[in-house]
């Protein structure tokens, strides 16, 4: 690389600042690359095919074709600076801001319950801010709950003074996700809810807490789903979706719709596509919601099987990256914020992808980097900065 | 301290990061592998649905093609009419499913609201006629015959009649020039079907929505050929099916023309002579059951000898096909099928089946050769014919004494052929014949000249007939011996006693059954079609044709041609000199013979149109006899028959007279009046097509059978009648031409 031959004859102050940059052990040389550009390409991409599905809706796009667009491109670039922000305050810095993070995101989905929250496709779980501009606070909460629960379990274990986090710890971190989630679950945004399970679920996993406590949540979970069923506590268009899923022809101009445009989108696009912006499925807005929960229809439509394939390729490197970085990473702390991130991006990503290839039920929840959406956009970009953070980070002399 | 490795993590903790890591992967292999399912494995599946999801159609059928005459006269057109059609799919939105509208509507066509509503209901098993057959998607003609005024008021009021238009369409006409109305052979059309459209989805000839199909007749049998390709144009639209695309077109390619062989003028005539024939039936008195003929049903057949064209087809009830267009009201459906319509539909000439009587002497003759029989042999022809106490009787001539083939034709001396056949059934080894096949002489010879399966006429639903051959009585046995053996009685009635001898042995062939076979009557079954191909063959020297009716298939713009030419399905069994023998022996009938009376000696010009004809008067069990004439001259064979109408020569002697007079021109007196002659050699070539397509026709006269008659007595005739041939059109009679009929011999002399 270059870095070396500046180091070798550097000399001048600026020169020197290029060389500490990519000295040996210098913090651009410590960054995980590969996630940084894959999370970049996906954006990119994400932001092309928010583009196809909008450019021609006009009733939602304001007049301007570019409208989506430029708000994807903008929130890929605050993400990007959120990012960056992260990684210079670092992981641990944020550790012991977590109370307050913590804190501010329940505050902001409580408010959500308020008069101030307002209902997008059912799910009361958005706050208006105006100007085209709103919230979506569940985001955030993935990240708190992530870091809350690292910060609980690894204090002891990353002290040295346990190998494993005990019992009363393990409480302790399930009651701080317990809080949030059943807030969200009153929203009810059972999407968000399905995400955050699997994220506890990650994080106990990688917290080394005992087996009982990883296959009790497990039990729960298909106990709390069984009741959730039988108790009637899903609302009415979360039991049809669920149906259609189970049969797609049920109702193919009802609910089954969205699932029948979706396969069909995809399933026509074959192996190369119909090219960028020449998809007839989206051109005719066949698929309802394709900004963002079903992005990927017009990836599968317009790029065939290489260009969407190309996006679980790329979803995979960040995946791969971030497993290395949880293993690699020194302290508990560390890993498990890492684990976390991997639970939820792998689960998000393939309940997203899952929804419109009709393997999974249809659910609300963005492709990460792909879907347009602010809120979204920023928590993913946050996430990627403290994979960078752990990255990056020595471990901290025992 | 000690247990915990250096990168500050447990064993515990690593290996379930790696089963993370391994779960993550095997998720994404998921994607992976269901994308490659719905992408590669059933991507043509899906490519398919997508492109039917955004794509409309918007479809400009296509005018459907003529059916000329053989002169370019057209028998069915088209012509724009302001045609009312109702929305479904509107109506039922409405609360009382548009009864109001429709009853509103009712009031301005002048129609009933219950025939209105009757329209508009779709048909299934329980809703009879009339009913919507085709698409309930499509608008659904109430009439086509609303007047620029009614169109008016519903277009002015539209919003008085959500779902009710009034558009000019391109509607069949069957014109009927020269009151030729052709019903039967033309057929009709009706709306497609769901059922069709997706039988036919994937055939290079796809239907529509709109079409209009076929039902029967040439309508049906050229429909691929006269219904053209309907414009498509393709427009790609959104969800909500707005027009995004740019459209892809189909123009509309307008059917082609058919011409036919028929002679309009001709085919009048025929039609005229027909039921003017069955009209003169009815008012004579049949001795056997004590009451005047009925006459219920008759048909006949022009066709030219030497290549099998059909220059006219009648049969009779007829109807008007007109009846059809616009969708049928349930008065007239009723008329045309209900049971006492007497199936008007039907074409009997090709779906008329009955025993042939003595015109199948031709076929024993030809036989009889075969088996070894010198034509100019000395047969005896006695006044009865005896077989083990069952006497036959000779009914259509005296006693003769011997005779050669060709007198027992010219006579029609049944005891010559109850001989022939009686020594024949015994050569064959009696009621039980021998071991190995038996030679059965007169069978071979019925399915050599074409019986018992079809001519292969160019329309469809044409009957077989049949040969009761030993496979056929055998089968037939199988299938009824329950049925007799359980009714038949030893000294019951005359149908029980002939029950129980069916239930005994009525799978082997009995010497009566061969000798009334012999004779045409007994089992035997042809049509009209199947008899005018036997004598036409015998006029051209052997060659059964297929008979045609389309002569060739003319494109819209008139650029292609394409000729329907002849084609044999077999020859007579017969040689040369044989034929040439029978041929005489034809003309003797016509000269000498049973139809003497009316040719020869009415004054008919032998010397100058030979003139061939055999009659028949086949005997109906339980009903009044057949009566058959088969004729021919070198250029046509002509053959009529009439269900329950008497004697062969009696009934249709007359019309079939009338109908070569018209041809040929020939006056009463005999005289040649070339002028008059409709057809004296048959039309060859096909009538001009015009530079744009169109096809040149003549003028056709108002009523070319009034002409006819009127120049063949060579007197004007001050009366106008109408003619009896449709349903629903009562007539009267002429009288002035029943008055020269009985100048040509009393119906009483011989038949």
């Amino acid at each position: 690389m270059t870095g070396n031959s500046f180091s070798v004859s550097g000399y001048g102050p600026e020169r020197a600042g290029w060389t500490r940059l990519f000295a040996r052990d210098s913090l651009a040389r410590r960054l995980d690359w590969p996630i940084l550009f894959a999370a970049l390409a996906l954006s990119g991409i994400g932001s092309l095919l928010v583009f196809s599905a909008t450019r021609n809706r006009t009733e939602i796009n304001q007049g301007d074709q570019y409208y989506f667009l430029i708000r994807h491109i903008m929130n890929t670039g605050i993400g990007f600076a959120l990012m960056i922000g992260t990684v210079w305050l670092g992981h641990r810095a944020l550790r012991t801001a977590v109370p307050i993070l913590y804190g501010a995101s329940v505050f902001l989905i409580l408010m959500v319950l308020t008069p101030l929250g307002s209902t997008v496709n059912g799910a009361h779980s958005w706050i208006v801010l105006g100007g085209g501009f709103s919230l979506q606070p569940s985001e955030f909460v993935k990240i708190t709950i992530i870091l809350g629960m690292a910060m609980l379990l690894a204090a002891r274990v990353d002290a040295g003074d346990k190998p494993y986090p005990d019992h009363r710890t393990v409480l302790q971190a399930l009651g701080l996700a317990a809080v949030p989630m059943l807030i969200v679950m009153l929203m009810p945004d059972l999407g968000s809810v399905m995400v955050m399970v699997i994220i506890v679920l990650g994080v106990l996993l990688a917290s080394g807490a005992s087996n009982r406590w990883v296959f009790g949540l497990l039990g729960t979970g298909a106990i709390g789903a069984i009741a959730v069923w039988q108790l009637g506590i899903l609302d009415d268009y979360q039991i049809a979706r669920f149906a259609a899923f189970a049969n797609p022809s049920l109702d193919p101009a009802g609910v089954g719709y969205n699932t029948n445009q979706a396969r069909i989108a995809i399933g026509s696009g074959g192996l190369t596509g119909s090219g960028l912006f020449h998809g007839s499925q989206t051109t005719g807005q066949f698929v309802p919601e394709q900004q963002t929960d079903f992005v990927f229809t017009v990836a599968g439509e317009e790029l065939g099987f290489v260009g969407a394939g190309l996006i679980i390729v790329l979803l995979g490197v960040v995946l791969w990256r971030a497993c290395r970085i949880a293993r690699e990473t020194t302290e508990l702390y560390g890993t498990i914020v890492a684990a976390g991130i991997v639970a939820w991006f792998a689960f998000q990503s393939f309940e997203n992808i899952g929804m419109t290839l009709g393997i999974m039920p249809v659910t609300g929840l963005p492709l990460p980097f792909v879907s347009y959406g602010g809120t979204s956009m920023f928590a993913v970009w946050v996430a990627v900065g403290l994979l960078q953070s752990i990255k990056v980070q020595r471990p901290m002399s025992a | 301290m000690t247990n915990i490795p250096e990168t500050g993590r447990t064993p515990r903790v690593q290996i379930r990061l790696i089963v993370i890591q391994i779960l993550v992967l095997s998720l994404l292999g998921t994607l992976g592998g269901r994308l490659w399912y719905l992408q590669i494995r059933e991507g043509d599946a899906y490519a398919k649905e997508a492109s039917g999801n955004h794509v409309q159609q918007v479809v400009e059928p296509a005018v459907r093609g003529s059916i000329l005459d053989a002169r370019g006269v057209p028998i069915a057109d088209n012509e724009t009419r302001l045609v009312v059609s109702a929305s479904r799919t509107d109506l039922l939105k409405m609360k009382d499913d548009g009864k109001a509208v429709l009853t509103k509507l009712a009031k301005v066509l002048g129609m009933k609201p219950a025939e209105v509503m009757q329209k508009v209901r779709l048909c299934d098993a329980e809703t009879p006629q009339p009913c919507w057959n085709g698409s309930p998607y499509q608008p659904i003609p109430i009439t086509d015959e609303a007047t620029a005024k009614q169109a008016l008021q519903i277009r002015e009021r539209a919003e008085d009649f959500p779902g009710i238009t009034a558009e000019p369409e391109a509607v069949r006409r069957y014109p009927s020039p020269g009151k030729a109305n052709t019903a039967q052979v033309l057929g009709y059309l009706s709306p497609v079907t769901d059922e069709e459209i997706t039988k036919a989805q994937d055939t290079d000839s796809p239907y529509l929505r709109s079409d209009q199909v076929g039902r029967s007749g040439l309508e049906r049998e050229y429909d691929k050929e006269l219904r053209g390709k309907a414009g498509v144009t393709r427009y790609e639209v959104d969800n909500l099916g707005r027009v995004i695309g740019q459209a892809e077109a189909d123009e509309a390619q307008p059917g082609a023309n058919l011409v036919t062989s028929i002679d309009s003028r001709v085919q009048r005539v025929a039609e005229y002579e027909l039921n003017d024939a069955m009209k003169e039936a009815r008012k004579q008195f049949d001795d056997n059951t004590g009451e005047n003929y009925k006459a219920d049903s008759g048909a006949v057949v022009v066709m030219e000898a030497k290549t099998g064209r059909i220059v006219a087809m009648a049969s009779n009830p007829t109807y008007d096909p007109n009846a059809w267009v616009g969708g049928i009201s349930a008065k007239d459906y009723k008329k045309l099928t209900g049971k006492d319509s007497n199936y008007p539909l039907l074409n009997r000439a090709i779906q008329g089946q009955s025993a042939p009587g003595s015109t199948f002497k031709v076929i024993s003759t030809a036989a009889a050769v075969e088996a070894g029989y010198d034509f100019d042999g000395r047969y005896p022809c006695t006044s009865s014919y005896s077989v083990g106490g069952q006497v036959f009787k000779n009914f259509e001539s005296e006693n003769f004494g011997p005779i050669n083939l060709g007198r027992a034709l010219e006579v029609s001396c049944d005891t010559v052929f109850y001989g022939l056949a009686h020594r024949e059934w015994q050569r064959d080894g009696g009621i039980n014949p021998k071991k190995g096949e038996p030679k059965d002489y007169f069978f071979k010879a019925a399915h050599q000249f074409g019986l018992g399966k079809t001519t292969g006429i160019d329309l469809p639903n044409e009957v077989t007939g049949r040969v009761p051959d030993r496979q056929w009585k055998q089968a037939y046995w199988e299938a009824n011996k329950d049925a007799w053996c359980k009714t038949g009685k030893k000294d019951g009635t005359y149908v029980e006693k002939i029950s129980y001898e069916n239930c005994l042995e009525g799978n082997k062939m009995r010497a009566g059954d061969e000798i009334n076979y012999s004779i045409g009557q007994g089992d035997t079954m042809v049509t009209p079609i199947q008899m005018a191909t036997i004598y036409a063959a015998i006029s051209n020297g052997g060659t059964l044709y297929n008979p045609t009716v389309g002569k060739a298939v003319v494109s819209a713009d008139g650029k292609s041609v394409d000729e329907i030419a002849p084609k044999s399905h077999g020859k007579l069994p017969i040689s040369k000199t044989t034929l040439a023998k029978m041929d005489d022996a034809l003309a003797g009938v016509a000269t000498r013979g049973t139809a003497a009376w009316r040719f020869a000696q009415v004054g008919w010009p032998q010397e100058k149109i030979p003139m061939h004809a055999k009659t028949g008067t086949a005997e109906v069990y339980g009903k009044q006899t057949t009566s058959w004439f088969a004729t021919y001259t070198k250029d046509y064979s002509i053959v009529m028959t009439i269900s329950q109408g008497g004697t062969g020569s009696g009934a249709s002697g007359p019309a079939v007279r009338n109908i070569y007079d018209a041809l040929y021109g020939v006056s009463d007196d005999g005289t040649i009046n070339k002028k008059n002659a409709l057809l004296p050699t048959p039309q060859k070539g096909l009538p001009k097509v015009r530079t744009d397509g169109t096809i040149k026709s003549p003028k056709v006269a108002k009523d070319p059978a009034k002409q006819q008659r009127v120049s063949q007595e060579g007197a004007p005739k001050p009366e106008e009648t109408t003619l009896a041939a449709t349903v629903g059109q009562p007539t009267s009679g002429n009288r002035n031409t029943r008055r020269r009929r009985r100048r040509r011999g009393s119906r009483r002399m011989c038949t």
